[in-house]
């Protein structure tokens, strides 16, 4: 291929720049992954500290730890900050490692795109928590309801930061969305038809749907929500005709197919780690399969039940009632599906599986809980209550978290090359698990007692007393169950590097190759003839039709001359396109000489934008 | 991006540029989708004048309508031409469908002028506010069409790199001229409006022209490569310009011939 030569502003980094530099101008989706992974646990100890913080209010009536407008504040960006930029951005950090590596090919689809998506992720979390600094913090909770959101209620800035921190990390999710869609669709390694797909990259696919149409409907309810606060728009605003309850619409819209791209990603974690682990195939493959896209098609049709309170009448209610009723089914046969993947297996205890199980219970437990707020009336006694926070607190901690954790003891080899101490883990596990029932069970009682959610006091004569200071006990637990795994990852460091290519006698793809991965992943492209194709590659005696085989791809020799595949070199325009961006977005906050602000954000945006269009196409 | 990227036998057959294209495609049918669901939603809730019966002019943003759907025939023959190998016809369209997006935003810009002079403004009422918008939005994304298309339908003027750089800074300038020209139309329209757009404008046409001259220094001239690579770009333009010439028919539906007898509500 001939060589050209693209006029550039600066001259595009070579493949393998050393130091800082080698991770700013990154293009690889490990590095990425890993990037995304460390960040978001960044983000994990500052949310986990403003919920200890919030812990520390409740632990007995009448405290007085924060007040009431701090209060506000830590419990808002407790939960945006535990939903945007830890659950999300670790399930990203998931998809990037494994999306390639799983299907067969040597990178995203759009290499720098997911650069671009890391980095706006990480200045919109910037930006996000600047406002601490600015005077006010976020402070209308994570869904922002107005009018409590308007200008006369609320004048200070908090939400205006809110409002843009999360425009940058929807533009961050919706690149990532555009990205990982077409790298499932397109990159998969010849041979690998959808029925023959890991089902982590099922859910993985079925995620990035729910992001790439969730996401806009928040956008326009951000936009709308901005021109109200800032130019005079009356979108929201009864006085004038608008309306709140729109608001409750469109942020639910989105707000409820967020919660399955919040807990997704574990179901695919579990569904990888559970086969492995029982030295079984998954127990029916295409139900589990159909059971996550189901999710994620009825996920659609149930935002109403945040709002059975709110008065939209006994049919809309009932229509939402029964779609939400409708979804426990699938998940519900997901569930089956993992105990019978368990049944009857090989199974071989390590901290992954440990916490996948501990997935299902918890699951189950929040799910059982959610599925009593399905109904009206008694959603009706529960809304607001701090049984609803033990209930997404069982699906998103005891859910997600779990899950992704497991992801992390599983995928850990494959991330190193070295294992995490086991007997760290169990007891990471033990006391995760414990100080997790300690902290959310009492939870439960409290809000079916009639504790509301969102007080900074009680007092002292409801009764509430003992749970609470339980709870606040066993958040510190949980707290101490964090700094465990903290202190596994920096003490495994130190070991050697003995995992080897498959550690776990795994069965997807990217166990046929080193751990860690080299930079071009695979040095033949794979041709995957069955489902768990690098099992029976293994073990071909066990193969047969009824593992997804049969029309596999005809054998074609590959030229085996052992050249290193070349990869995209890596560029600096990712990082400065995204910086620009969210300066530009962050200048609409108004502050003296906010426009100043935005315009050196725009020429810094436009700049890399020429830059990456017109970047030389490396050879 | 690179070639061990490139290389990989796409799955489908499709294009990843083209297929990422269509998936934002179906991510921005859900952008305007809330938008117009929002205007639907609050249909005959303004509270105060002027409302859309006093104000709307079905016969002036018919001829725009128009205007726009011709530019979508002539991006069809642009992209038609292209990939005949027809090069220069295929650059005239594609300057014609720019013009045309052009036409249009005019159109726009005279109507939002003209209506704030006639009272209505996104501050005066619920209809100015999902009007101004959501119509502002769907302009917003022809204007980036036509920068796309411009870009370029002029760059393939050239035949160095050096002349082809030329051009798109003196693009960056025209289009500079024109915002300027616009928002001073609609200064009363969003306030604020001035501050930022003198600062927008003040920063794109500083980094084009210090790109451009940057740029310059170290040019080349282009080949083959470039020019395959234009062509893809032409086409994901055009389903670009098409999907939002679609927007503007279901916008023009609901806005203009379902609304248009929107009067006072009947309280």
């Amino acid at each position: 291929m001939t060589t050209i030569s693209y006029p550039t502003l600066i001259p595009r980094p070579k493949e393998y720049v050393s130091g800082v530099w080698s991770w700013l101008t990154t293009v690889d989706h490990k590095k990425i992954g890993t990037m995304y992974g460390v960040i978001a646990f960044f983000w994990f100890l500052v949310g986990g500290i403003e919920a200890l913080l919030i812990r520390i209010q409740l632990s007995g009536p009448e405290g007085t730890f924060l007040t009431p407008e701090v209060y506000n504040q830590v419990f808002t960006m407790h939960g945006t900050t535990m939903i945007f930029l830890v659950v999300m951005p670790l399930s990203a950090a998931f998809f990037n490692w494994m999306v390639p590596l799983m299907i067969g090919a040597r990178d995203v689809a759009f290499p720098r795109l997911n650069a671009f998506s890391l980095w706006a992720f990480l200045f919109g979390g910037i930006l996000l928590n600047i406002s601490w600094f600015t005077g006010e913090a976020p402070n209308a909770g994570w869904f922002a309801y107005a009018p409590n959101t308007e200008v006369p209620f609320n004048p200070k800035n908090g939400v205006t930061y809110w409002i843009l921190g999360l425009q940058v990390l929807g533009i961050a999710s919706l690149a990532a969305g555009f990205n990982f869609l077409t790298t499932i669709i397109n990159m998969r390694a010849p041979g690998m038809t959808f029925m023959k797909l890991p089902v982590f990259i099922w859910m993985t696919a079925v995620v990035n749907v729910l992001i790439v149409l969730a996401f806009p409907v928040i956008t326009v309810a951000l936009i709308q929500l901005q021109f109200d606060r800032l130019y005079g728009t009356h979108f929201f605003n009864p006085v004038m005709g608008g309306d709140p309850v729109m608001w409750q619409h469109m942020f639910w819209l989105f707000g409820h197919p967020e919660v399955y791209i919040l807990i997704l990603p574990a179901m695919g974690i579990v569904s990888e780690v559970l086969p492995t682990f029982s030295k079984k195939p998954i127990f029916g493959y295409p139900f589990i399969v159909f059971s996550g896209i189901g999710i994620g098609f009825l996920g659609w049709f149930v935002w109403s039940h945040h709002m059975f309170t709110v008065g939209l009448g006994p049919a809309a209610n009932a229509a939402f009632s029964i779609s939400t009723m409708l979804i426990a089914v699938p998940t519900g046969v997901k569930i089956f599906n993992w105990i019978g993947t368990l049944w009857g297996g090989s199974i071989r205890v390590t901290p992954a599986l440990l916490f996948s199980i501990a997935f299902i219970g918890m699951f189950v437990i929040g799910g059982l809980s959610g599925v009593t707020h399905a109904a009206p009336p008694s959603d009706a006694q529960q809304q607001d209550t701090y049984y609803v926070v033990a209930h997404f607190h069982y699906v998103l901690f005891g859910g997600a978290l779990l899950g992704l954790w497991s992801g992390i003891y599983y995928w850990w080899p494959k991330f190193t090359g070295k294992f995490l101490n086991e007997k760290i883990g169990y007891l990471h596990f033990t006391i995760v698990l414990i100080g997790f029932n300690i902290t959310f069970f009492p939870m439960h009682w409290l809000g079916l007692d009639g504790m509301p959610r969102r007080i900074a006091t009680y007092p002292e004569s409801m009764g509430w007393e003992v749970s609470n200071l339980v709870a606040s006990l066993g958040s510190f637990i949980l707290g101490f169950g964090v700094l465990v795994f903290l202190y596994n990852v920096i003490y495994s460091r130190k070991g050697p590097k003995i995992a080897g290519n498959d550690p776990w006698d795994g069965r997807t793809l990217e166990w046929s190759i080193p751990s860690p991965p080299p930079h071009y992943n695979f040095e033949t492209i794979p041709e995957v003839k069955y489902r768990d194709d690098f099992w029976y590659k293994k073990y071909p005696e066990l193969a047969n039709e009824s593992h997804g085989g049969g029309s596999g791809v005809e054998e074609n020799s590959h030229s085996d001359s052992h050249e290193e595949p070349h990869m995209p070199d890596p560029s600096y325009y990712p990082l400065f396109i995204s910086l620009g961006m969210t300066i530009m977005i962050g200048g609409f906050i108004p502050f003296t000489g906010h426009w100043i602000v935005c315009g050196i954000g725009l020429a810094i945006f436009t700049w890399a934008f020429l830059g990456w269009c017109y970047e030389p196409v490396n050879d | 991006m690179s070639t061990a990227v490139e290389e990989h036998v796409n799955s489908t057959g499709v294009d990843n540029k083209k297929l990422m294209m269509w998936i934002f495609l179906g991510s921005d049918c859900l952008f305007f989708g809330s938008f117009i669901s929002t205007y639907l939603v609050y249909r005959n809730r303004s509270l105060a004048g002027p409302y859309p019966n006093e104000i709307l002019d079905i016969p002036l943003t018919t001829v725009s309508t128009f205007v726009l759907l011709m530019s979508s025939l002539a991006m069809v023959l642009a992209v038609s031409y292209v990939q005949r190998g027809s090069q220069v016809l295929g650059r005239y369209y594609t300057l014609a469908t720019a013009l045309l997006g052009l036409v249009f935003m005019g159109f726009q810009v005279y109507e939002f002028s003209h209506f704030a002079h006639l009272g209505l403004t996104p501050r005066t009422n619920i209809f100015g506010s999902t009007f101004f918008v959501m119509t502002g939005f769907h302009g917003g994304h022809v204007t980036f069409g036509v920068i796309w298309l411009v870009i370029f339908a002029v760059s393939r003027l050239a035949e160095t790199m050096k002349q082809k750089l030329l051009i798109i800074g003196s693009v960056f300038s025209v289009i500079i001229a024109m915002a300027g020209t616009m928002m001073t139309h609609t200064l009363d329209v969003i306030p604020n409006i001035p501050t930022i757009v003198a600062f927008s404008v003040f920063g794109i046409g500083l980094i084009g022209t210090i790109g451009s001259l940057y740029l310059l220094k170290n040019s080349d001239n282009q080949n083959i490569e470039t020019i395959k690579k234009e062509e893809g770009n032409l086409e994901l333009a055009g389903l670009y310009w098409h999907f939002v010439d679609i927007v503007w028919i279901v916008i023009f539906t609901v806005v203009y011939l379902i609304s248009a007898n929107d009067g006072a509500p009947l309280i």
